[in-house]
């Protein structure tokens, strides 16, 4: 298509234009358009800037700062993309390369970047994060201790708490002020007033949330005797602290036993002895994610069957979509075949059935006891074509099979009727037989236009997920090996199943694999294109 | 190229503000959810926003709104995906763009603890309110982080018009299907991979948990299942499953229609099942699942609830809506009405109770332990279904239960 348009741009015109000639097209371009092109473009440009302006104001009331920056950015970019006589080709571009940032450039980068974390369960958020959680998780209500019912108070700024004890006498305390009676007012059994303070009413309180989470107010002189904690602003309760953070040395001490956990840079408080207290928080771990992802005991054996089953599925399913796709597409392009549109039709329905949906129903079909195949096919026989080891491989490439080959009917149907019937006549004329005209004319031609698309199918199969997972999840499960990954597992499935079942995520690794994974398909792919264009020479 | 160039230029500029929507959609979407947080930009009157699951919306709107009335806090409602509210809510909540309340189950508590989404909850007074095993389920770690509202169990349903009366044992269960010309009398959800939820009441009537317990809860470390009682049990199922009481090739779908089929006499599932037995008219009991030792079996309680984001800046608004209204009799037989499962709030469980299916539900839920919440029960499930799918289907029932208790005690650590 380029390679066309070049040609002919270069063909029409002169290799240099003068500025003259230059001049002429621009007015030339500016009359083509017309008035009304003008006004449409310049209504559409201004939704847009609408949108973005209106984008903008909302974002900066939350400071949203990067995606208000990415808003104006991309709207000064198409503003000035349409208004610019020179950006001809950016005015095509535009659109394709801001989704192209947005939806594909984005994710890249942004799992390039969680590769090198240790983003997961335990590593979620930021190191002040972790600190608060840990520090709310410590405080422990002491045991047996009254509920206290509370009334919040303000004086000067300086927030209080007006309690009840259970004898009914009023105590009164703030952060500074260890709780001390009070002549406070009653509202039945509850005290809601004291002399020289102001009683927050639900509303004021929900606005000095804030100030009330944090609110401890001490017990007594004895800091060991806790602090009085009200979680809702209506009762107060007595705990005490099990840890203790130092900010300058930035320790955490568990007042228990007595240990230290100090940062190590490991993205958690970490004892002496190794052991670490969760939740941590996220650190860059270098290649750390990269080396696990190859060298970790638990995976490198079933990694190494898991990799050659992907490539044998992978390189399987796209032959056998192939050959019965083309097998087909010969068949039903022959002027003797009868009621060729209908068969055509037919052979398209599996293509238009979501793939999804089509694995499950396949997978009830294939129910050892239950399934349609057994059951009526093969007359009750007991088959285990989604739990014996084999057989599941087997069956995984028959559904992908049906899955697949229509796509290849399609594009082999599209190329044969490409390729010119005189050929076929001039090679019949000297005496070849139907076989060797399909072996050395048809095939070499086709494959010329088909061979992207089998790499490209190539490259999809080997990241098939949906087909494993719907179908049978990985199984049947392989007993021996230590994590739960199963015979029919291809690499994306096995990552999927390591870095996110059970109750723990491992986001890094699970980039790590990912990226791994991208650069083995991105070889093979370029390794094939090379040979494919081999092809194209040979036959041009 | 300059042919029809004016259809394409209007095409070409409506995508750039598709664009332009797409952003400021993706970034206006999020501005919402953190708007509750912005409180003092905002309203004086805060906003609470709560996650729900998607089918639980309706049930819980009035129950918002009459609290919105009470106190005058606003109670926006999002309809979440129940598949995917844990995973969202624990990448959110960090970078402070989650709801101030999600509603879970107790399971998650483990994973949500571990990374540090959840504010530790103070029920007060009101802990003693609420069923034993729904305070239980909602501590971690001696610390309360849920405000349980529904109890959830499996427990045997019976058509009553094949078999008028219960089961006394596992093997009377059987016989008694058998009696009434039934092939399979009992269907159990199984699949490829096992399924050891559903296992679970035989497997504790052989005196084999998962876990032993320590005054904080579940102890990780005291790992249960390799104890003579686990192999008992193994080799029963071993047995059952020669016999086809026990079938893998039986899934969730293939077990509701032999029970609504009528082909099988009793199924052993949860609340969740009944409403489709009711509605194919079929006269359902629930009976407690019969044993096949004689002590009790008992399954596996999950418990439903809410938790605070620990990144919530409206705490103390989510703390008084949670445990002094959500906690309220009031509130509970408000969600049990519009949910139809047992309250968290034993008052409201009794009130509930009136119901025969609810209270035959609670009845056997009295004998249910709950669902270890710790991390370390990943590493079971990893592995528990497939042993007990291999022994069923045949595979060495001790040796493939040592395996199974050697492998998660090796993925424990």
């Amino acid at each position: 298509m380029t390679d066309t348009l070049s040609g002919a741009e270069t063909a029409t015109e002169d290799p240099k234009p003068t500025a003259r000639q230059r001049r002429a097209r621009s007015i030339a371009d500016q009359a083509g358009g017309g008035l009304a092109s003008v006004i449409v473009k310049i209504a559409a440009l201004a939704i847009v800037d609408a949108i973005a302006v209106y984008a903008a104001l909302v974002l900066f009331g939350h400071e949203q700062w990067i995606v208000l920056a990415a808003v104006v950015l991309v709207a000064g970019i198409v503003n000035w993309v349409y208004f610019s006589r020179r950006a001809l080709a950016a005015k095509y571009l535009a659109p394709g390369l801001i989704f192209l940032c947005l939806f594909q450039v984005f994710v890249l980068v942004y799992t390039g970047y969680v590769a090198f974390t240790n983003y997961g369960t335990g590593h979620n958020g930021s190191k002040e994060q972790a600190v608060a959680s840990l520090m709310a998780s410590a405080l422990e209500r002491v045991s047996d201790s009254a509920s206290y019912p509370t009334t919040v108070v303000e004086a000067g700024g300086e927030i209080g708490l007006l309690v009840t004890t259970p004898d009914g006498e009023a105590l009164l305390g703030t952060a500074e002020q260890p709780l001390a009676p009070v002549d406070a007012g009653f509202d039945g059994d509850k005290a809601v007033s004291a002399p020289g303070w102001t009683t927050l009413q639900f509303a004021d309180v929900l606005e000095r949330t804030d100030q009330i989470t944090e609110l401890a107010v001490p017990f007594s002189d004895d800091p060991n005797d806790g602090a009085l904690r009200t979680p809702d602003g209506a009762s107060a309760y007595l705990y005490t602290s099990t840890l203790e953070y130092d900010e300058a040395a930035g320790t955490l001490t568990d007042l228990r036993s007595g240990t230290v956990y100090s940062d190590l840079g490991t993205g958690a408080f970490t004892a002496p002895d190794g052991t670490e207290i969760l939740p941590g928080w996220q650190v860059t771990v270098g290649f750390d994610n990269f080396i696990r992802a190859v060298t970790d005991a638990r995976l490198a054996s079933p990694l190494v069957y898991v990799t050659i089953w992907t490539f044998a599925f992978a390189l399987i399913s796209v032959a056998s979509t192939f050959f019965l796709g083309l097998f087909l597409a010969i068949a039903f392009n022959s002027a003797r075949m009868r009621g060729r549109r209908t068969y055509r039709v037919l052979m398209i329905l599996p293509y238009a059935v979501p793939s999804f949906l089509s694995a499950l129903v396949w997978a009830g079909m294939m129910n050892q006891s239950f399934g349609f195949l057994n059951e009526v096919i093969f007359g009750g026989a007991d088959i285990p074509w989604l739990t014996d080891p084999v057989l599941a491989k087997v069956s995984v490439l028959i559904v992908n099979l049906w899955l697949g080959f229509p796509y290849m009917f399609l594009v082999c149907t599209g190329a044969l009727q490409a390729i010119p019937e005189e050929l076929q006549e001039a090679a019949t004329v000297d005496g070849a037989k139907p076989w060797a005209v399909f072996r050395l004319i048809k095939l070499p031609l086709l494959l010329v236009s088909v061979a992207p698309l089998l790499i490209a199918s190539f490259a999809f199969n080997f990241n098939n997920f949906n087909i494993v997972y719907m179908l049978t999840n990985g199984g049947p499960r392989d007993s021996e090996a230590p994590i739960p990954v199963g015979h029919t597992d291809l690499l994306i499935s096995m990552v999927y199943k390591v870095a996110f079942t059970g109750q723990t995520r491992d986001y890094g690794l699970a980039s790590a694999y990912s990226i791994i994974i991208f650069i083995i398909v991105a070889v093979i792919s370029v390794i094939a294109f090379r040979r494919t264009k081999s092809l194209e020479e040979l036959n041009g | 190229m300059k042919v029809n160039s004016r259809g394409r230029f209007a095409a070409v500029v409506a995508m750039a503000g598709v664009t332009a929507l797409g952003l400021a959609g993706c970034a206006s979407d999020s501005a919402n959810e953190g708007a509750s947080g912005g409180g003092d930009a905002e309203a004086p009157s805060s906003t609470l926003t709560v996650w729900v699951d998607a089918e639980r919306v309706d049930a819980l709107q009035a129950v918002a709104d009459a609290y919105t009335e009470k106190s005058g806090v606003e109670v926006e409602l999002v309809g979440k995906d129940n598949a995917t509210i844990k995973d969202d809510f624990i990448q959110q909540v960090p970078t402070g763009e989650g709801p101030d309340i999600t509603m879970g189950a107790h399971d998650w508590l483990g994973e949500l603890a571990t990374n540090g989404v959840v504010a530790p909850l103070e029920l007060g007074d009101a802990a003693g309110d609420f069923l034993d095993v729904a305070v239980e389920a909602s501590t971690y770690d001696g610390t309360v982080y849920m405000l349980p509202y529904a109890v959830e169990n499996i427990a045997m349903l019976r058509n009553a018009e094949l078999v008028p009366e219960a089961a006394t044992s596992f093997d009377d269960m059987i016989a008694k299907g058998q009696a009434a010309g039934l092939e399979t009398p009992f269907v159990v959800e199984q699949g490829a991979e096992g399924n050891p939820y559903h296992l679970y009441p035989f497997q504790t009537a052989f005196g084999a948990p998962v876990f032993g317990t320590n005054e904080n809860g579940y102890d990780a470390t005291d790992l249960q299942l390799g104890s003579a009682g686990g192999e008992e049990f193994a080799t029963w199922l071993g047995e059952q499953g020669g016999k086809g009481a026990f079938n893998t090739d039986i899934d969730g779908d293939i077990a509701k229609q032999a029970f609504l089929d009528g082909t099988a006499a009793f199924w052993l599932t949860g609340p969740w099942n009944v409403g489709a037995a009711v509605d194919a008219g079929i006269d359902v009991a629930i009976d407690p699942v019969p044993s096949p030792t004689g002590q009790p079996a008992s399954p596996f309680a999950g418990v439903k609830g809410f938790f605070v984001s620990a990144e919530s800046d409206d705490k103390v608004a989510a703390n008084d809506f949670l445990v002094n209204y959500l906690g309220s009799e009031e509130a509970q037989l408000a969600l049990f009405e519009a949910g139809n499962i047992l309250p968290a709030l034993s008052s409201a469980a009794e009130t509930a109770s009136s119901d025969p299916i609810i209270g035959g539900f609670a009845t056997v839920g009295a004998e249910a332990v709950p669902m270890p919440a710790i991390p370390e029960m990943g590493a079971v499930w990893q592995y528990w279904g497939i042993a007990e799918a291999e022994i069923i289907n045949g595979a060495d029932p001790v040796a493939t239960w040592q395996k199974f208790a050697a492998d998660v005690q090796a993925a424990i650590g």
